[in-house]
């Protein structure tokens, strides 16, 4: 499709703060969940009552072992009926993606204002460890027993791979650590905001070779909430519209379970298992990667950005680290500046949310990292079992 | 230091009808992989069909326990483990091209394990009387 061709728009953005990992407790999923769509009402100028549709993602888990339930939230928010509610499968993957499946509500007229959202707790369980954690079962035994204990153990094997293909150097890891704790440095919303050194990040803890801490994602809570609805209604509402330009789930087979499988086979292992969901996503935009502005990719494990600078076309196959390298990715005087917002790795990890949310405020150009002139935003859904996802959203005229 | 497994008592596996002939196997110290009866194309983990014919014919192969370290890691610490170095490594087993094993190399030092390294397999007890498939480097005549 074209980009005249947009009818659906992101209205609303809410969030609750984001805490340290365990540390929004008392409060519980339902209670994050539910201050942040109430956020996102009130951003959009709607109310609560308004929301007709739930569009989750993550089978609409809530992190790791909690579950969020649209009657719940119709309960406990006073939402009187909604007409549409389901869940992209699989885990982070589908963040990006879960506004194509609002979009797609809105478009089959099966619901009007359309929420997405996730909240993510870590008392009990947290993300480093949640392979490990996970009961023995038929198909996990045959990864569970060799000691890769969280996804970033997992995705170590596939950065070595690359670094081994390729010559991708450490260095280019760091690069992504440091620009986006830079970015992350003026954010009020950020939980990690001292700055970091090549010494610093050659300095820390190893912690799944070649992976050190600086490579892993924060572990942190909070929520955000997402509302779409059709470009008409969103002219009435209270900020200026982001349109959805395109959006795209799915992914090819030789990605499939990626790294709870490893038999991705060729150029697939070293991968972000993105590049068909990229292919369809720049064809339905009608756009090219050099029309995109500013990049807001899913960074759960640094090394993962480098891979998608790749499946996205920002650079060719097996370059991704001296692009990098060269400071493309950098707010200041990068080509295409990345995780303006800090990213999962220096302000907080919510699966995927926070991407959004940086990518609606830089269409209105109102974030705090503003990429002048910005007109395309791409966002990406987790490297992670298929579903993975992207999502490119527009400024409106 | 070298690498290790993780301890018996922390490994736990649990087997369904397409995996079963995999841990039984394992058991009598044999290292097979299934190979669909109808196309001769592999497959790990074991799966009700092959992917490429969709196939339930299975022939389960004995294979020579010989592998290649395709890549690996090296990871320190695990959960209640603070002071373990595993060497996780996904392997290809050149007499069941295309499938590979997630496994651990162990009787090396981490930073002499590299991607291409021949290693042959042995088996560890785990939790419940089973035997867990593992790997050393291949020993030099």
């Amino acid at each position: 499709m074209s980009r005249n061709a947009t009818q659906v728009a992101i209205v609303g953005v809410g969030a609750t703060p984001y805490y340290p990992r365990g540390q929004s407790v008392p409060q519980t999923i339902t209670e994050l969940a539910g201050k942040a769509i109430l956020a996102a009402c009130e951003d959009a100028g709607l109310s609560v009552k308004d929301i007709d549709g739930f569009a989750y993602y993550s089978g609409a888990g809530a992190g790791y072992g909690s579950q969020m339930d649209t009657a719940e939230f119709m309960e406990t928010l006073g939402i009187p009926e909604v007409t549409f509610s389901a869940a992209l499968t699989s885990g982070g993957g589908g963040s990006a993606g879960s506004i194509g499946l609002a979009r797609a509500a809105i478009l089959a007229g099966d619901a009007t204002v359309v929420v997405t959202v996730m909240a993510l707790q870590q008392a009990r369980q947290r993300l480093g460890s949640v392979f490990a954690a996970a009961a023995p079962s038929p198909i996990n035994s045959f990864l569970q027993p060799s000691g890769l204990s969280g996804p970033g153990h997992l995705m170590s094997v596939l950065t070595r791979r690359h670094m081994h293909d390729y010559g991708t150097r450490r260095e280019a890891f760091a690069e992504i650590a440091m620009s986006q704790r830079q970015n992350a440095s003026n954010r009020e919303t950020a939980l990690k905001r001292e700055p970091m050194t090549l010494d610093d990040y050659f300095n820390a803890r190893m912690i799944a070779e070649p992976l050190c801490l600086f490579d892993f994602c924060l572990e942190t809570d909070g929520a955000v909430a997402v509302i779409t609805t059709s470009l008409d209604k969103a002219r009435d509402l209270r900020q200026k519209p982001v349109p959805v330009i395109a959006a795209a789930h799915g992914g090819h087979r030789d990605w499939g379970r990626a790294f709870a499988w490893m038999g991705m086979p060729g150029e697939a292992f070293a991968s972000s298992g993105h590049a068909p969901v990229a292919k369809h996503l720049y064809q339905r935009a009608g756009v090219a990667p050099t029309d995109i502005d500013v990049a807001l990719l899913y960074d759960h494990f640094s090394p993962m950005v480098l891979m998608q600078l790749e499946d996205y076309g920002f650079c060719k196959k097996g370059e991704g680290g001296e692009f990098v390298e060269s400071g493309a990715i950098r707010y200041k005087g990068g080509s295409i500046p990345v995780n303006t917002h800090g990213g999962q790795l220096s302000e907080a990890y919510i699966i995927g949310m926070t991407h959004i949310r940086e990518a609606v405020e830089q269409m209105r150009g109102t974030a705090v990292n503003q990429v002048a002139g910005a007109e395309l935003a791409l966002v990406s859904g987790g490297p992670a079992a298929l579903p993975v996802s992207g999502l490119i959203l527009g400024r409106d005229a | 230091m070298k690498a290790q497994a993780l301890p018996a008592d922390r490994v736990r596996i649990t087997t369904d009808t397409s995996t079963e002939p995999f841990w039984q196997a394992a058991k009598q110290e044999r290292l097979v992989a299934p190979k669909c009866a109808a196309c001769g194309t592999f497959r790990l983990p074991p799966t009700p069909f092959c992917p490429e014919c969709q196939s339930t014919e299975v022939d389960w192969t004995e294979l020579s326990g010989r592998a290649t370290v395709f890549s690996f890691s090296v990871v320190h610490g695990f959960p209640g483990l603070p002071d373990i170095t595993l060497v996780p490594v996904i392997l290809d087993l050149p007499d069941a091209p295309g499938a590979r094993l997630v496994s651990n190399v162990i009787d090396v030092e981490p930073e002499k394990v590299e991607i291409g390294m021949e290693l042959e397999v042995l088996f560890s007890p785990i939790s419940d009387g089973w035997l867990l498939p593992l790997f050393r480097p291949v020993a030099r005549g």
